[in-house]
């Protein structure tokens, strides 16, 4: 069979397919729908997983978060209960925290791998008066952070004026750092004039005196953008206050829920994690109730996309079986067309055609019905993910690797299903084919 | 190929100055054909029919409705095979063949007009022509090429990008007899050819076929009930109750159908 016969047979199967064009489409529809919801839904998974994993490595990439967990009765961990149990409504007490010593300690007994510790109190949502206008009050999120942490913000977030805070010098004192957007909504004036500036910032009803030492860069992320705060007014940045400052608004005691160590550039952080992970547990071998864990980002977005793989395979399974009732419907349909057409096949072979030419012919009818089909499922299905990441707010990314197999395996669907009544066009006899009316 | 062997009889005519022995097409030799064999309504239809066609020979088989006259042309074709008896087509012995190597015999040695001049739906005259050259494997260009000739032969130059849905009985014909011509056969195998055509437009297709006798020297071998179509040919066999019961000299007469 040489290439012209393929491509004779391709013009013969598009003829067929024109000359019933709605037959033709309604056929191909449990393609289109197979083909396109496969589409729509890797579109959106890997747009999701692509801005999540992007989003979530800008946040830092080698931090390890070493968190206190609750004992298991049977003491039967698992990781992925990690983020679960950061929102469990369970305080532990005071001698259970994570402390300074610790910490100290860990440090001591991995020299050069840790680049810092990063120690955060969250204070809540203060609200600050405007300078020069108490009427008007601006929201912001207070945080109390070490040095190290801070400093580490840095990165994406560079200091325009001031400086940052000081583990050692600052401690007690009521300093703050500011986003950029901050002096904007609250101060005014250039960046530069709000160092030194007094604030008045309200947390849980008690008003206290801050002062301005440092303004960072404001740099709006995914984050933000995803939670819709558009309006420059209601933006709401980070406050950043000294660690014990923070603790002592929140009545909070010494020693931390959370920590994040920073591993070094270099070191391997899948494994340092679970190094990390079960340095701090030796503390809590006799604590009944609370060990503690540690988890990386790079095993988050491990499990988120674990998740997302979940969903699209669960929705791959329908997709599958729509492929499979398109396919029987066009199974259903060539046979018809082959019955249809008996007296043309008759025809065919009396003028010399082998059977072997006969079913090649059907079985690329088929499966240029099938192909179109794909291909218009794959445009359905771009236009359907596009359209979905768009709404929930994700830039679309279509996944080729997924077209290119959703454009194969029609074409396969083609060939699978063609194959039985194509066989039976091949089989015909030339006799009984030419007398069928 | 049966321009050069007609040739070579015209001057082995014009040296010996005898008539020689013209080459032997079509030979059967008691060819029997039963249906549904080995069952309680086993059928003879064909009782051991002998048959003769020589190179370049007009023949025309006569024969009412249930002679068998189908079945002898459906073995003639290659499209079925004999239950007993010998056939050999231009020098092939058919009962050795497989269902592909028929297929071939049919693509190369045998054109087709059927009654019903069974032309594909949808598809140009011109692909129409093509169809045998395709399955024979001659490239495209050629076929194009050889198409495009034929039909203009068979006056059907002007219509070959049409449908067959967009042409008359007479000009589907024609078509069909370009088709039966391209891969220059060794036989054109006619089945009532002008049995759904008025009879001017039989004159016209009959013509055709005389034509491509006289011009091409094909053998044909045309199948009919007609006894007018009949006496236009050089031999008329006569086929009754699945024997050829008589055989006779053709009038050559071609007078309106």
């Amino acid at each position: 069979m040489g290439l012209s016969n393929i491509v004779e047979n391709i013009g013969m199967a598009l003829t067929s397919l024109r000359s019933n064009k709605m037959r033709s489409l309604l056929t191909m529809l449990g393609i289109i729908i197979g083909i396109a919801a496969v589409i729509a839904i890797e579109t959106v998974g890997g747009s999701m997983s692509g801005t999540v994993t992007e989003s979530m490595s800008g946040m830092g990439i080698n931090n390890i978060t070493v968190s206190l967990t609750q004992k298991k009765s049977n003491d039967g961990t698992s990781s992925d209960g990690v983020m679960l149990r950061w929102f469990m409504d369970s305080t532990p007490a005071e001698e259970d925290l994570i402390t300074d010593q610790m910490i100290e300690e860990y440090l001591a007994a991995f020299p050069g791998q840790v680049d810092h510790i990063s120690l955060t109190v969250d204070a809540g949502t203060g609200t600050i008066d405007k300078v020069g206008d108490p009427d008007t009050t601006i929201s912001a999120t207070v945080q109390g952070i070490n040095h190290d942490a801070l400093a580490a913000t840095g990165d994406d977030a560079p200091l325009l004026a001031g400086r940052w805070l000081n583990d050692d010098t600052d401690a007690g004192r009521k300093l703050c750092v500011v986003s950029q957007k901050f002096v904007e909504q609250a101060v005014g004036g250039p960046v530069t004039d709000a160092i030194g500036k007094r604030v008045t910032l309200t947390i849980e009803g008690m008003p206290q005196d801050f002062y301005i030492v440092g303004v960072y860069k404001y740099v709006e992320n995914a984050y933000s953008s995803l939670m819709g705060q558009s309006s420059d007014d209601t933006i709401v940045t980070t406050l950043y206050i000294p660690l014990d400052v923070a603790r002592r608004i929140t009545g909070a005691s010494e020693g931390y829920q959370s920590i994040t160590a920073v591993a070094a550039n270099g070191v391997n952080v899948n494994s340092f994690v679970d190094t990390t992970g079960n340095y701090f547990a030796s503390y809590y071998t006799r604590n009944d109730t609370w060990t503690v864990k540690a988890s990386s980002i790079s095993s988050l977005v491990d499990s988120l996309t674990k998740m997302l793989s979940t969903i699209s395979l669960g929705i791959s399974a329908i997709a599958a079986i729509s492929l499979l009732v398109g396919g029987i419907g066009v199974m259903n349909i060539m046979t018809v067309s082959v019955t249809e057409r008996t007296r043309e096949i008759g025809t065919r072979k009396a003028l010399g055609a082998p059977s072997s030419a006969i079913r090649l012919q059907f079985i690329t009818e088929s499966m240029v019905l099938c192909l179109i089909g794909g291909i218009i499922g794959v445009i359905a299905g771009l236009a359907l993910g596009s359209l979905l990441s768009g709404l929930i707010g994700y830039a679309a990314k279509p996944q080729i690797g997924a077209i290119l197999i959703a454009v194969g395996f029609s074409m396969a669907i083609g060939v699978f299903f063609g194959y039985y009544p194509a066989n039976r066009a091949a089989k015909m006899d030339p006799i009984e084919a030419l007398r069928y009316e | 190929m049966a321009n050069k062997a007609a040739l070579a009889a015209q001057i082995a005519r014009a040296v010996t100055g005898s008539v020689p022995r013209r080459r032997c097409l079509i030979r059967m030799q008691g060819i029997r054909k039963s249906f549904y064999i080995g069952q309680p309504n086993e059928l003879e239809i064909l009782h051991g029919v002998d048959l003769t066609v020589y190179e370049g020979e007009f023949v025309a088989i006569v024969g009412e409705s249930g002679s068998g006259k189908s079945t002898l042309m459906n073995i003639i074709g290659v499209l079925d095979k004999p239950t007993s008896g010998t056939y050999t087509l231009d020098g092939v012995d058919i009962h050795q063949a497989k269902d592909n190597e028929l297929a071939a015999i049919r693509n190369r040695k045998i054109g087709f007009v059927f009654q019903t001049y069974n032309l594909i739906g949808r598809q140009s005259a011109l692909k129409n022509v093509e169809l045998p050259m395709l399955y024979a494997g001659v490239p495209a260009g050629e076929r194009v090429r050889r198409a495009k000739e034929w039909l203009t032969r068979v006056g059907m130059g002007e219509r070959m990008r049409h449908q067959p849905n967009e042409l008359s009985g007479g000009q589907k014909q024609r078509v069909a007899i370009a088709r039966a011509m391209v891969n220059e056969p060794a036989l054109i195998l006619a089945d009532e050819p002008t049995g759904a055509l008025d009879s001017q437009t039989s004159r016209v297709v009959m013509d055709l076929f005389h034509e491509m006798h006289e011009k091409y020297h094909k053998t044909i071998v045309l199948i009919t009930h007609n006894p007018a179509l009949a006496e236009e040919c050089e031999r008329v066999l006569t086929l009754r109750d699945g024997r050829i019961v008589g055989e006779r000299k053709g009038g050559g007469v071609r007078g309106a159908l």
